[in-house]
């Protein structure tokens, strides 16, 4: 042990480094479900859909359900909402985000952001999107607020038109559209297993 | 302790003189009681004191809340109003608990600029500095936790945009917000309260342990003074000159400030209990519905001003969107400015490029340095406004001076100004200001 220098590669060093790295993936071992206990937990995770029935709401209104913990807004557009958002179509390669953001293409979808592509029917008379500002997560005021008569966040000022599209402010994208369809005069939100 | 040459603790009895060679516990309390103080320090070193009683006022009424309070989102903010009009004295001990955050604030942010002022965090003490630093910004999210409990409308939606700051990290931010937040989509929910709960619980003793660390610095370097003249060393009895030990002459003074602070507390938490908070936060938690107008407490509105002001059409921000292929973009630049406005002050140390400490003898940084303070109070309004023009500008002006104090002002005039002539000692500076009686111990510091 006089000089421990000249031993190089030997069978202690090889001890020291098996030991240390023992070491390391055990603590990796017992850190990791510490860390693992904070994301959701399977009874979260089963909440997939909820089922609305639309029947009743008229042109001009919107109504708004909690899925996932998270607001839906649900609007059946006037004439008037539906024209000043295909009005914007043409601009779509050059607004805020010329996305779509709409789920029912798929999660990673590149759609444009036209009006046709948001819009639920055809006819683009329903809307539905997440009441989640793609700011910081409040939940914008709806009905004509806002500069472009759809909808307006008071948190931090981000204006979205009839077609939920983020047109001025700090928002990043435009207000996303879950999967959701028809079945009747039930609206499904989410997947259905 | 420390490089000022003093009297140690000599144990006399039997007892004591067994219990040093054991545990020297008591010649650690004395040596810290009886550390030599500056003597000339002024009403501004008052502080400390103020903010460790604050520590164990929130600790005290915090562990007697718990035993009341239901942390489960269709119980909290029941379980709080239970407390308000149920339990024995509750609505006074969540009073005080409710005030206490904000005295602890006023505190802090007078400490931090007394300490920016004198130039506290400079050589030796830029430990002691980032220490502090640490400690605010563990305040700054034991409080945004705490906040979240009550289950009010504030604390709902304030929870979404803070954890939605988050998620503005590009490449990890929304797994990150899904992870802290524990809902698949980044809802705010039971999964959040719970562990805000925990961590509000825990926090507090992580604090309580740097702020020994943080005396501990300052005990090794000594104090600053208002001259920023160092406590001469060479011998003990040119160090008395100076200095006076902190037991009883600055613990007495420290104890009467605080007296005198706690009138217009006690004054608040009787008479007015309400007047820091937001009515909104008494409605219960709806995740349909944003409060019209959302603002989070008072003593984060500066730092919220600084978030909201860069927006997409500013032109730094369009430069960085470019820049980086679109990673920074206005969400993450508004992110990135908030803790930056903490960053460029917690580097204050290395930004500073002046030998002069104490800003007492720099008459341009005197005039930066009250901006400074102008501009904070002037940003806190601004954060109390809503998301819209004139406010969104005058934020950017205001987020502007934020950024160049730190970050052009104080690397340059520590090189452009010529200061006034300091006191080659802290026992001339303080003949100057209380009179010829030679500063015995019969005259102490104010």
């Amino acid at each position: 042990m006089a000089n421990t220098d000249e031993h190089d590669g030997d069978r202690r060093d090889f001890l020291y480094y098996a030991t240390g790295a023992a070491g390391a993936v055990a603590t990796g071992a017992a850190v990791w479900p510490l860390v693992n206990q904070m994301n959701p937990s399977a009874d979260v995770l089963a909440l997939a859909s909820i089922r609305v029935n639309v029947a009743d709401i008229e042109p001009g209104t919107q109504v708004t359900v909690l899925w996932q913990g998270k607001p839906v807004f649900i609007r059946r557009r006037t004439e008037d909402e539906i024209a000043s958002a295909r009005e914007a179509d043409a601009e779509v390669a050059t607004l805020q985000d010329p996305i779509a953001r709409n789920n029912n293409f798929g999660e990673d979808n590149a759609e444009p952001a036209t009006d046709a592509n948001r819009a639920l029917d055809e006819t683009g008379e329903w809307l539905v999107m997440l009441g989640v500002c793609t700011h910081l997560g409040c939940v914008p005021l709806g009905d004509g607020a806002g500069d472009f008569g759809g909808w307006f966040c008071p948190c931090h000022g981000s204006h979205y038109d009839t077609a939920g599209r983020i047109r001025r402010g700090p928002a990043n994208e435009n207000l996303l559209v879950p999967i959701a369809k028809f079945d009747g005069d039930e609206l499904v939100i989410g997947k259905e297993d | 302790m420390g490089g000022i040459p003093h009297d140690h603790y000599e144990p006399k009895s039997n007892f004591t003189k067994g219990m040093e060679k054991r545990l020297p516990v008591i010649g650690l309390l004395y040596d810290t009681l009886m550390i030599p103080t500056p003597k000339n320090l002024n009403w501004m070193w008052i502080w400390g004191i103020v903010l460790t009683f604050c520590l164990a006022l929130q600790i005290i009424t915090g562990i007697v809340l718990v035993m009341h309070y239901v942390p489960h989102e269709d119980m909290a903010f029941a379980s709080v109003e239970h407390i308000m009009r149920n339990v024995n004295g509750g609505h006074m001990i969540r009073y005080f608990h409710m005030n206490g955050a904000s005295l602890f604030f006023i505190a802090v942010y007078l400490h931090i600029f007394r300490g920016l002022y004198y130039g506290s965090y400079k050589a030796p003490r830029e430990i002691t500095w980032i220490i502090g630093m640490l400690i605010y910004l563990l305040m700054m999210g034991t409080a945004f936790m705490g906040y979240v409990l009550p289950w009010g409308q504030m604390s709902f939606h304030g929870t979404a945009v803070i954890t939605g700051l988050f998620g503005a990290i590009p490449f990890i931010g929304e797994s990150l917000q899904i992870w802290l937040l524990g809902t698949p989509n980044g809802a705010v929910g039971n999964p959040a309260l719970n562990r805000f709960f925990s961590l509000h619980y825990l926090l507090p003793f992580v604090i309580a342990g740097l702020v020994i660390v943080h005396i501990w610095a300052f005990h090794t370097t000594g104090n600053n003074n208002p001259t920023g003249v160092e406590v001469r060393r060479t011998s003990k009895a040119e160090a008395e000159k100076d200095t006076l030990p902190f037991w009883p002459y600055f613990v007495i003074k420290d104890l009467f400030a605080l007296a005198l602070i706690l009138v217009v507390f006690m004054a608040v938490v009787g008479f007015m209990p309400n007047y820091l908070g937001h009515p909104d936060n008494y409605v219960e938690a709806n995740p349909l519905a944003t409060p019209s107008h959302i603002v989070p407490e008072w003593y984060f509105l500066p730092f919220y001003a600084i978030l909201r002001a860069f927006t997409a059409d500013v032109w730094v921000v369009q430069i960085a969107n470019f820049l980086t292929a679109g990673i920074i973009d206005a969400k993450f630049f508004g992110v990135l400015a908030m803790f930056g406005a903490i960053a460029v002050m917690a580097l204050a140390p290395w930004l500073d490029t002046s030998s002069v400490r104490s800003g007492r003898y720099r008459p341009q940084f005197k005039i930066a340095f009250w901006l400074l303070v102008a501009d904070f109070i002037f940003l806190m309004w601004l954060g109390a406004m809503p998301a819209e023009e004139p406010y969104a500008s005058l934020s950017l002006v205001g987020s502007t001076y934020w950024f160049a104090y730190f970050l052009v002002i104080l690397p340059v005039l520590g090189i452009t100004e010529k200061p006034t002539a300091e006191p080659t000692t802290i026992e001339e500076d303080f003949k100057a200001h209380y009179g010829k009686s030679s500063g015995s111990s019969a005259t102490p510091a104010e």
